[in-house]
């Protein structure tokens, strides 16, 4: 027993002190966005099946959350590569340059944000103000600010269905909601909640009607299948992947399609991006390499297998021009 | 009874107080009360047994067709002339395996055609390919039948995942093709289809006609060595129907097929309601009739990494990182927390910072396990640098968690040594160390190893702590060491139940299982120890 004990704790010193000394690394690290995330594990498997370099590890962390460990500074134990269901924020670039970062942008594609339910619910042909009206906090009405009022979908607009609104979406921490909030809510946006708060634009009413589903789409999903009367808020790479049982619904008169977000005609899309770290090109192995698979037509060219898993590319000459600056390493504010 | 009540009765009680009839009244009452709670026991552990069965059918009946995957044998032709055995790593396996394939179909020819053939067998077929080879270079120089593995939407519609498909029926009429590709004409000798077309979904026109769109079921039509898919339908003459349809494997000839000849088959989900198309599900058949699919254990899920392929995905990174985690866990928290139980409760006076380090123990037991992951965060990741999602940092942070639990099991089974063990040791001369060591442990050691395990067992199925640390992160390779990238069983549960793809959904089922065996596993260690080491006193 005793013989026991001692080889464990030594089991156990030996490990402490081995944990303290870092190899240096040879994989690359990834971290950010969740809506990036299946695109950029595709790349990064896709490379390390070439036997190219070691296959990168990818680390799902919200944007936000993956700007913090990309701009903590240079060195072994920050990240490579961050994803970003946004653009690089102005602060996120200065903490970025002050601690001596700098970020090459790689703008990877596009993501629809679709408003879909149930096959056996009814198709819907919706415009961005009828949608803020029945999601919004405060809506305008008769020139007043009221709490919203609408409780079916008939009182936005008689041509509507008389069922209940039911939405179901993603929480105030998702980029998904961040995007949905600019381009819908605040861009249809009436005058009146404008005028009467700032805040007023992006806020989405908590009286049940929008639910507020967590993290996890595929929840989403099944609750549409059970509810044909409710809409579900999320990525077109979903609505792709679960073609059999939901529809998506015309936003302005138009599908949200493939083609359609492609070409720019479907008004609720935004970029993608992917953020490398200059400084660690020729310190990590395989920077260069990774870069050069995302941006092949191979992975995001139209017929890439990118698209496959529902990423949206970006028209040719858009995708030649950031293909190159890539490669070149043009990085941020240099 | 009643002597020992009548000699209570000497000292006033009235003698009747246990015989009268409220007495039996009570008596009768305390039983009524009695069987009611055995029956409330009963039900509680009757419900409890129903959500446990329910929930592990579940998941049973989700995971078995993840056990299994289907490959279709394929002849690769692996000669000189496609492989170079010198340049074996610059072999673009993949474009040899798709040749295979769309040999087996000559009839299909246009690009999107193609593409979507291609598209039946596996992304990784290539890496399966090049590896088989390093293997075994005896395969180089001909031509091999090699079993590719299917993709997930062809593996899923095989395994009847995917639509509702009935079975071949024999059509009781002739029928009579316009011509044997594109779009042409069938003419069937009586209108029984009309009725059968109505049946599924068609919609009516003028002058009768009946029209199949993408959300009506399909009707395929097979006769003459090719498959046709009805588009439109419409009486003609002498009780006849003239059908419009798409083929979609060329006809051998125009000759017309006669009564049992031809087969219908129903697809009774809408094409537009299933992410697979007609096509494929034609040529799948194919593949199946020709005898050349088979479905097999499935090796792929067992061993290797994970993999964005639902196909291609297994959990075997997942267990090898499990376990290392646990080792380190382990090889940290049993010292550490056997050592403080022994000097808390063997050598430590009783005082008042003993009593507050006893209380924080307890206490430290019941915080929520992300608080570790915080902690771990921000000691071990930002103030002593240790690599990100690597086991060493997972497995000292459920350590920090599983201490508190194994010290108050520890604890709680040096207390059942009884002290007479203690003072006879000391009665023949043995000092405190030995007396606690030779006697004293080796009897506490059963109870403070099911302790040991159930933690450890707790440890295991902790996902929350890891998320702060970057284990919930996407790796393939299969971890080598300590410091190696890694994530663990029940993260790996948690990233699958959130990818997209449905062939994710069988697979985090037959992960749970796994998990859940291996949760059996330890318990069953627990228990055995116990059985064989527990001295009763």
């Amino acid at each position: 027993m005793k013989k026991f004990l001692l080889t464990a704790s030594a089991a156990a010193l030996a490990l402490a002190a081995s944990a303290g000394y870092a190899a240096a690394r040879d994989q690359i690290q990834i971290v950010g966005s969740s809506t990036v995330f299946p695109f950029t594990t595709a790349v990064a498997e896709k490379l390390g099946q070439s036997g190219k370099i070691k296959t990168p590890v990818v680390e799902s962390t919200g944007t936000g959350g993956g700007m913090k460990l990309f701009c903590q500074g240079v060195g072994e134990n920050t990240a490579d590569f961050t994803n970003a269901s946004r653009a690089i924020k102005d602060s996120e670039l200065k903490t970025c340059k002050a601690n001596g970062v700098t970020p090459v942008e790689i703008k990877v594609g596009f993501d629809g944000i679709v408003l879909a339910n149930s096959k056996a619910g009814t198709v819907v042909d919706l415009t961005k103000e009828q949608i803020f009206k029945a999601l919004a906090k405060n809506v305008a009405v008769d020139g007043k600010v009221v709490p919203n009022p609408y409780k079916n979908w008939s009182d936005v607009d008689a041509s509507l269905p008389a069922t209940k609104i039911e939405v179901l979406g993603p929480p105030p921490t998702s980029g998904t909601r961040d995007a949905f909030v600019e381009l819908v809510m605040d861009a249809a946006c009436q005058e009146e909640v404008k005028a009467a708060n700032e805040k007023g634009c992006g806020e989405i009413r908590e009286d049940g009607a929008f639910v507020e589903a967590g993290e996890n789409d595929n929840l989403i999903v099944q609750k549409l299948e059970a509810n044909p009367n409710a809409f579900g808020v999320f990525g077109f790479s979903f609505l792709d992947q679960n073609a059999d049982k939901l529809q998506g619904h015309k936003v302005d008169g138009v599908e949200p399609t493939f083609e359609n977000i492609a070409s720019g005609d479907y008004g609720v899309s935004r970029s993608l991006f992917v953020y490398a770290k200059k400084e660690h090109v020729g310190v990590i192995p395989g920077m260069q390499e990774f870069i050069a698979e995302y941006t092949s037509e191979a992975a995001w060219g139209p017929d890439g297998y990118l698209a496959d898993k529902g990423l949206i590319p970006l028209p040719d000459a858009e995708r030649a021009k950031w293909a190159e600056d890539a490669k070149a390493l043009k990085g941020m504010g240099s | 009874m009643t002597d020992a009540i009548s000699s209570f009765g000497a000292v006033g009680r009235p003698v009747s107080i246990h015989t009268d009839d409220a007495a039996k009244a009570r008596l009768k009452g305390r039983y009524r009360t009695e069987t009611w709670f055995k029956w409330l026991g009963a039900a509680a552990v009757a419900l409890a047994g129903l959500f446990l069965v329910l929930l592990l059918s579940t998941i049973v009946t989700q995971a078995i067709p993840a056990l299994r995957q289907n490959y279709v044998t394929l002849p690769i032709d692996l000669s000189a002339a496609k492989v170079d055995p010198a340049k074996l790593d610059e072999v673009n396996y993949d474009a040899i395996a798709q040749e295979a394939l769309t040999a087996k179909f000559p009839n299909v020819t246009s690009r999107q055609d193609k593409r979507l053939l291609r598209g039946l067998i596996s992304t990784g077929t290539g890496v399966f390919l090049r590896k088989d080879i390093a293997a075994d270079p005896g395969m180089l120089g001909g031509t091999v039948d090699y079993a590719v593995p299917l993709d997930d939407f062809a593996d899923l519609y095989l395994k009847g995942l995917l639509a509702d498909v009935g079975s071949d029926e024999a059509i009781s009429t002739s029928v009579t093709p316009s011509q044997t590709s594109g779009d042409i004409d069938l003419t069937f000798g009586d209108d029984a289809m009309l009725a059968l077309a109505r049946g599924h979904g068609a919609t009516e026109g003028e002058n009768g006609m009946l029209t199949l769109t993408s959300g009506a079921s399909s009707l395929l039509v097979a006769f003459n060595g090719g498959t046709v898919k009805l588009t439109a339908l419409s009486p003609a003459a002498n009780g006849t129907v003239i059908a419009k349809g798409t083929v979609i494997e060329a006809l051998d000839s125009t000759a017309p097929a006669a009564s049992g000849q031809a087969f219908l088959r129903v697809i009774e989900t809408p094409e537009a309601s299933r992410k697979i198309s007609d096509k494929v599900i034609v040529w799948l058949d194919m593949l199946k009739s020709a005898g050349l699919i088979e479905s097999r254990f499935n090796s792929i899920f067992f061993f290797t990494g994970a993999s964005r392929e639902p196909e291609l995905a297994g959990v075997w990174g997942a267990v090898v990182g499990s376990f290392l985690t646990m080792i380190v866990t382990l090889a940290i928290a049993f010292p550490i927390g056997v050592s403080a139980a022994i000097y808390l409760e063997e050598f430590a006076p009783r005082n008042r910072l003993t009593t507050m380090i006893e209380v924080n123990i307890n206490n430290l037991a019941a915080v929520p396990s992300i608080v570790f992951g915080l902690l771990g965060l921000a000691v071990f990741l930002n103030f002593f640098g240790m690599p990100r999602s690597a086991p060493v940092v997972g497995g000292m942070v459920l350590a920090l968690m599983t201490l508190p639990i194994i010290i108050i099991a520890s604890r709680a089974s040096l207390r059942a040594v009884p002290p007479s063990i203690r003072e006879a040791a000391l009665g023949i001369g043995a000092s405190k160390v030995q007396t606690v060591f030779h006697h004293v442990l080796p009897l506490a050691m059963p109870g403070i190893m099911t302790g040991t395990i159930l933690g450890m067992a707790h440890a295991l199925g902790e996902t929350a702590p890891l998320l702060m640390i970057g284990m919930v992160a996407f790796i393939v390779d299969i971890p080598g060491g300590f410091t190696d990238p890694a994530t663990i069983l029940p993260v790996q549960i948690f990233m699958w139940a959130d990818f997209p793809e449905a062939g994710f959904q069988q697979k985090t089922s037959a992960a749970i299982l796994i998990l859940l065996v291996f949760l059996v596993i330890m318990n069953a260690i627990a228990v055995i120890l116990r059985r064989r080491f527990e001295r009763r006193w």
